[in-house]
């Protein structure tokens, strides 16, 4: 049996009360000494920074543990109120909301086994969302590895200071900067 | 049948997606959530504030399946939509109708054993939008959820059976032809709550997953 799976339709302008979480950035458990800071900004085909993305991170554990763990966006029991992690469990998951610069930060731990961060963008203006990868380091990598090196530069976290990269998400090139690669999978 | 809805160009790749096929990537799993993630009230969107909210009441519920018709269970599914005035809870939406005090439009539920979920709301109302004069939604609630792989993250909408704004609606009608009625739900008596609340039925089939 093979169904017809629903068609995405855009996140539209209006999410922000609804899916953004409290610390949804904050992927890392508190204090923890290896945490990464991942940060950037989403841009559009004219340098504009798009205010209204929706970013989200799916990760392996340090371990390479691919099962993540709940809790990512944990509510109290009590009024319902969104309370954000524990701090201490390890999800795998992020989801941060660009501001009006259309910045994000995430912090995180390096995953285990791969060198990249799953990257998945939502925004007003997309019809549905757009997988990327944001990657920390430039170990050997068959997705890196098929790409000339304008486009694989796209990928690339750069590293700007001890535990601190920088991966913009660019939708569209304009000309001038190289567009992200987007992916799709088999 | 308006021109369909294609977004906002300066916004969209314009080259090829690169495709991985890597039976190793890690986008073939996907993030998981548990009982601390919701609380029952999540999914009673009437429930969420001191006061009932205006609007007619309607439960939305079924079961979201992945391509080969296998329940995805114990997963989240986030709903988020206008109030019965058709405004959002949301600074940036100006529509010159009342917000209900009673109403934030937010909710979230995990699937059961068997893929279903369920949301107790108020039908939301339609609203004005500026890609033409005189251009508006039609009653839909968003929807968010998630497989087992990353892959078949899906946002998308839910319309209402019989409204008259759908096929004037470029986003509803920017789905192609053969799958845009997958996007209205049925309306379902056996889901109605007698004299509380009208039922709609909706399913959903997530693409791509684990092969
Ligand atoms: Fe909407």
């Amino acid at each position: 049996m093979t169904l017809e799976p629903t068609p995405s339709q855009t996140i539209g302008p209006y999410f922000g009360h609804a899916l953004p979480h409290p610390a949804g950035g904050r992927i890392a458990p508190t204090g923890h000494p290896d945490t990464v800071t991942v940060h950037g900004r989403v841009l559009d085909g004219c340098g504009a920074p798009v205010d209204d993305a929706l970013l989200e991170f799916w990760q392996p554990a340090p371990d390479g543990s691919r099962t993540g763990a709940p809790g990512s966006l944990r509510r109290d029991p009590v009024d319902g109120t969104a309370v954000g992690r524990d701090g201490v469990a390890f999800t795998g998951f992020g989801r941060v909301a660009t501001g009006a610069d259309g910045g994000y930060v995430v912090r995180t731990l390096r995953p285990g086994g791969v060198p990249y961060l799953s990257v998945c963008v939502f925004a007003r203006g997309l019809l549905g969302n757009l997988f990327t990868r944001a990657y920390l380091s430039q170990a050997a990598d068959p997705l890196l590895s098929s790409l000339d090196a304008r486009r694989r530069a796209t990928l690339i976290a750069v590293p700007e200071r001890t535990g601190v990269h920088r991966f913009d998400v660019r939708l569209r090139g304009d000309g001038e900067h190289e567009e992200t690669v987007f992916l799709a999978f088999r | 049948m308006p021109e369909p809805y294609r977004g906002a160009l300066s916004r969209q790749p314009q080259r090829p997606l690169v495709v991985v096929d890597d039976p190793e990537a890690v986008e073939l799993t996907g993030p998981v959530f548990g009982a601390a993630d919701v609380t029952a009230i999540d999914s009673d969107l009437t429930r969420q504030h001191p006061g009932q909210p205006l609007g007619q009441r309607i439960t939305v519920s079924g079961r979201v399946v992945d391509r080969t018709g296998r329940p995805v269970h114990g997963q989240l599914v986030e709903i988020w939509q206008a109030n019965a005035a058709g405004r959002y809870a949301h600074r940036r939406d100006q529509h010159h109708a009342p917000l209900d005090p009673n109403f934030t439009g937010a909710g979230r539920c995990l699937t059961d054993d068997q893929g279903h979920y369920r949301f107790t709301t108020i039908r939301p109302g339609a609203y004005p939008w500026g890609e033409h004069s005189n251009s508006w939604r039609p009653a839909h609630i968003h929807f968010s959820l998630f497989g087992t792989a990353f892959t078949q993250r899906l946002v998308t909408q839910m319309y209402f059976p019989g409204d008259p704004l759908l096929p004037l609606d470029p986003i509803w009608c920017g789905v192609p032809d053969a799958d845009r009625q997958r996007l209205v739900a049925a309306y379902d008596p056996e889901l109605s709550v007698p004299g509380r609340a009208l039922g709609y039925r909706w399913d959903i089939v997530l693409d791509g997953g684990p092969r």
